[in-house]
This record gives structure tokens, C-alpha cells and sequence, in this order.
């Protein structure tokens, strides 16, 4: 395979601090649209088991940042997903796989109302550990960020994870796993800069 | 159970030709910049599949920001533009199907956000954002008025040139991006600490959208082109995809 190029991408941009007037104006308080694209990922009675996902993105100086916007993306609780792209079956028609949340202009707080994903395999076959893909774009921010969020309850399949494996500063496996606070509650704090620096990801 | 399927592999992102992340002079950078470097992971489903956006989720005035605010009867006051172009895959093909989102300043430079304090009005007509989807052929366009440049806290006497931001969703997650076009001839470009995160000339060339007679309406709005390119397929992808995909 070569690396097939006649153009290149469009530089990216700072989303600016003003991302929730386009991206999620019911939110910023503009009356717009028929509600805000991604503020929820059920169309209905889901399958497998629903879960609440929430976190805070912090600076390096570990304030919150709230001016983020933060999109997951993930497949459902058998592993599918809502895409075109999917050519291995049909995911559960009532879970979108995608949703997008603001941080809270005071707090810096986000979350998701989601389900716990299914496993999906690597390209050759492994299997990886249940995880959900995270984009974050903020003021300051010059490129989103994408990194992902794993499940502290899935200790087995995090330990034979690729990507987790991959990481040669074990300490910072942890930045990616997202702690049980309840029986359907995680927490997932995303850390741009500092000791806590979350992993990021080239993918 | 080997899933061998090169035809969604996209190339990978130049981060070269990017803005880094620490970028001293745009300060807001300086403690929202990753100081490790990013960790580097073949593509998965994962990042190969997006969510799908049909035109039955947008309303009729949605790529149309002069009315998509306005009262019965009124529209948003300035220049009145049309911005139009294509979304291409590096290949230089159409993208079809792909959700661009923006948002932008009134006239005057302001937006309509509560953590704005510019003293420039607000337009009662004018919200500040639109969205559309590509057509087959990867065009898309939109109506709006020509922002206003403003100025704003980062060395103390900071203008923005007048720009549009874009966000844009395709069929592959990690064809993510979002980005910001600017108006060829405005002489804030080059004074600008963001646009002075791009690395180069070529690259604040591909921000600029270019005044296009062609498509200016005669009596009502004057036209601008501007391009949007995201990450392409593998030329293994490019030679042997089907068509309309």
C-alpha cells in the first residue's frame, strides 16, 4: 500500500471558544434546529447494559477547562457499529455510537448516557479490550485530541489490549481507564497537560 | 478470523503540515497542549467507521444563516455571501455525504455567546451557525453575511481576521476535523497569532477562500470558494473502491 496523495488535508484550527454556537447552539442557548446533533445516543429501548459516563477536562494548571466539547464514538453492546462502514452485521438500530456533550461553562463537567460497548477486533483478528473513542476540541487546542477510554471493570481484556500494551509508561495506562464509581457510573477525567497527562492518540 | 481489509486504511495524518500543539504565541495553547508526544496505533474499526448523518435530521434553512435566525420578514444585516466548494479525500475525490457544521461573527465581530463582550451589537436577525451535508459530487454551499473581524485578549491588541469556523464529519472517525476559513485580501491574516500556528504559506493558502465571480448572484450576493480536503484512503483504497462509496 502507498501512501496515495495528490492533495493535502486542510490544516486544522482551534475550535475557538465559541465550538457550542456551531456544533451545540440549543446548548449555548440559540434556539436552533430540532435539538443538538449527538445530545442523545438512544432512539429508543437499547440492548446490553446502559451505563453514565462523566469526567472534566483539566489544563496543565488543573483548572477545568469549560469550554470544551468532547465527542465519543463507540459501537454497541455486541461490538457493532451504526456505520456505514460496518460490514459485519447490523448494530442494535435504537444506539447511535456517537454522542457529543459541551463541558459544563462553570464547572467543566461533561457526560454521556450511553451503553457498555461490546468488544471489537483488531484488523488481524485479536480481539481488544471494550473501549469508546474520545475527541476533544477546545479553545487552545490546535488539533483535536483523540484518545480512548477503557472500563477499570475489564481488568483482563485491558491487560492483553494492544493499544494499552503499546504504552511503555505503564503508569500512564491509567490515564485511558475510566474508574467505576457506581454500579453503572464512570468517571473519565481527560488531563491535557501535567503529571496526569492523559494519552493521546496518532491513529 | 483475520479481517484483512485494507480498503478503509486512511493515510496517515501529517502532522507536519499541522499546527503543533504548543504554539507560544497563541497563549491559550500554552497550558492546553499535550507535552508528550501522541501515541502512534494502527487504525480499527474503531477509527474507521462514523456515525451517519442523513439530510432528514437538517431543516430546509439550516445552510442558510442570513434567514436561519431571523424574524418573519427579516434577515441578518452585512455583506451578503455565498461560501461554497467541495469536500475532497487527499486523492482529489468528491466526498459525498459529509456533515460540515459552522459557525462564525456577525457583521460586526460579534458573536452571540454570553462569554462575548465586544462592544459591537449583537444583530437581532443573526444567530451564527449553519450546517449541510455534501452532495454527491462533495459540494456543498451555504448563505451567510461576511463576518467581521474583532479583537480579542492575547497580546493585548490582537485582531482576528474575519473567518468561518468548519467542522467536518466523513465516513471515517478519524477523518475528524475542524478548522477555520479566512477571506483572501483581509491584511489581518498575516498579523494573526492562530493563523501564525499554521507552519506555512501553502497551508494559510488552503484557509483562504478565493472570491469567485463565477458564482456570485448578480444583484444579491457576491461568492466565495473555498475547498475543504480531509484525510484520504490508501491508494490500494483508491484503485480498486467502487464508485458512489
Amino acid at each position: 500500500m502507498s501512501r496515495g496523495t495528490e492533495l493535502k488535508e486542510s490544516p486544522s484550527q482551534t475550535a475557538g471558544p465559541y465550538v457550542h454556537i456551531g456544533c451545540t447552539p440549543n446548548v449555548a442557548g440559540l434556539s436552533m434546529y430540532d435539538g443538538d446533533l449527538g445530545a442523545s445516543m438512544k432512539t429508543g429501548p437499547v440492548l446490553g447494559q446502559e451505563i453514565t459516563i462523566s469526567g472534566i477536562v483539566y489544563d496543565g494548571n488543573g483548572a477545568p477547562v469549560t469550554d470544551a466539547m468532547i465527542e465519543i464514538w463507540q459501537p454497541d453492546a455486541a461490538g457493532l457499529f451504526a456505520s456505514a462502514n460496518e460490514t459485519r452485521g447490523v448494530a442494535d438500530p435504537n444506539f447511535t455510537g456517537w454522542g457529543r456533550c459541551p463541558s459544563d461553562p462553570a464547572s467543566g463537567a461533561f457526560s454521556f448516557d450511553t451503553v457498555k460497548p461490546g468488544a471489537v477486533p483488531m484488523p488481524d483478528g485479536h480481539m481488544q479490550a471494550p473501549h469508546i473513542t474520545v475527541w476533544i476540541v477546545a479553545r487552545g487546542i490546535n488539533i483535536g485530541l483523540q484518545t480512548r477510554l477503557y472500563f477499570e471493570d475489564e481488568a483482563d481484556a485491558n491487560q492483553s489490549d494492544p493499544l494499552l500494551k503499546s504504552i511503555t509508561d505503564k503508569a500512564r495506562i491509567a490515564t485511558l481507564i475510566a474508574k467505576r464509581q457506581s454500579e453503572f457510573g464512570f468517571q473519565f477525567d481527560i488531563h491535557l497537560q501535567g503529571p496526569a497527562e492523559t494519552v493521546f492518540l496518532e491513529i | 478470523m483475520t479481517r484483512d481489509n485494507p480498503d478503509e486504511t486512511l493515510n496517515p495524518r501529517d502532522y507536519s503540515w499541522h499546527p503543533d500543539a504548543l504554539t507560544p504565541l497563541y497563549k491559550s495553547s500554552l497550558k492546553r497542549s499535550p507535552q508528550a508526544p501522541l501515541l502512534s496505533f494502527p487504525q480499527t474499526l474503531s477509527e474507521q467507521t462514523s456515525p451517519v448523518f442523513g439530510h432528514t435530521q437538517l431543516g430546509e434553512l439550516d445552510n442558510n444563516l442570513i434567514q436561519n435566525y431571523a424574524q418573519s420578514g427579516q434577515s441578518a444585516i452585512g455583506p451578503r455571501i455565498v461560501v461554497h466548494g467541495r469536500v475532497l479525500d487527499e486523492n482529489g475525490r468528491g466526498v459525498s455525504g459529509a456533515l460540515i457544521e459552522v459557525w462564525q461573527a456577525n457583521a460586526g465581530g460579534r458573536y452571540r455567546h454570553k462569554n462575548e463582550g465586544y462592544i459591537a451589537p449583537l444583530d437581532p436577525n443573526f444567530g451564527g451557525c449553519g450546517r449541510m451535508i455534501s452532495a454527491s459530487d462533495g459540494s456543498y454551499h451555504f448563505t451567510t453575511i461576511q463576518p467581521g473581524p474583532y479583537p480579542w485578549p492575547n497580546g493585548g491588541n490582537d485582531w482576528r481576521p474575519a473567518h468561518i469556523h468548519f467542522s467536518i464529519f466523513s465516513h471515517s472517525f478519524a477523518q475528524r476535523l475542524i478548522t477555520q476559513m479566512y477571506f483572501e485580501g483581509d491584511p489581518h491574516i498575516n498579523l494573526c497569532p492562530i493563523v501564525g500556528t499554521l507552519k506555512s504559506q501553502a497551508a494559510i493558502d488552503a484557509l483562504t477562500a478565493r472570491l469567485d465571480m463565477q458564482r456570485t448572484i448578480a444583484m444579491d450576493s457576491r461568492a466565495y470558494k473555498f475547498d475543504l480536503v480531509i484525510r484520504g484512503h490508501t491508494q490500494t483504497y483508491f484503485e480498486n473502491q467502487k464508485d458512489g462509496h
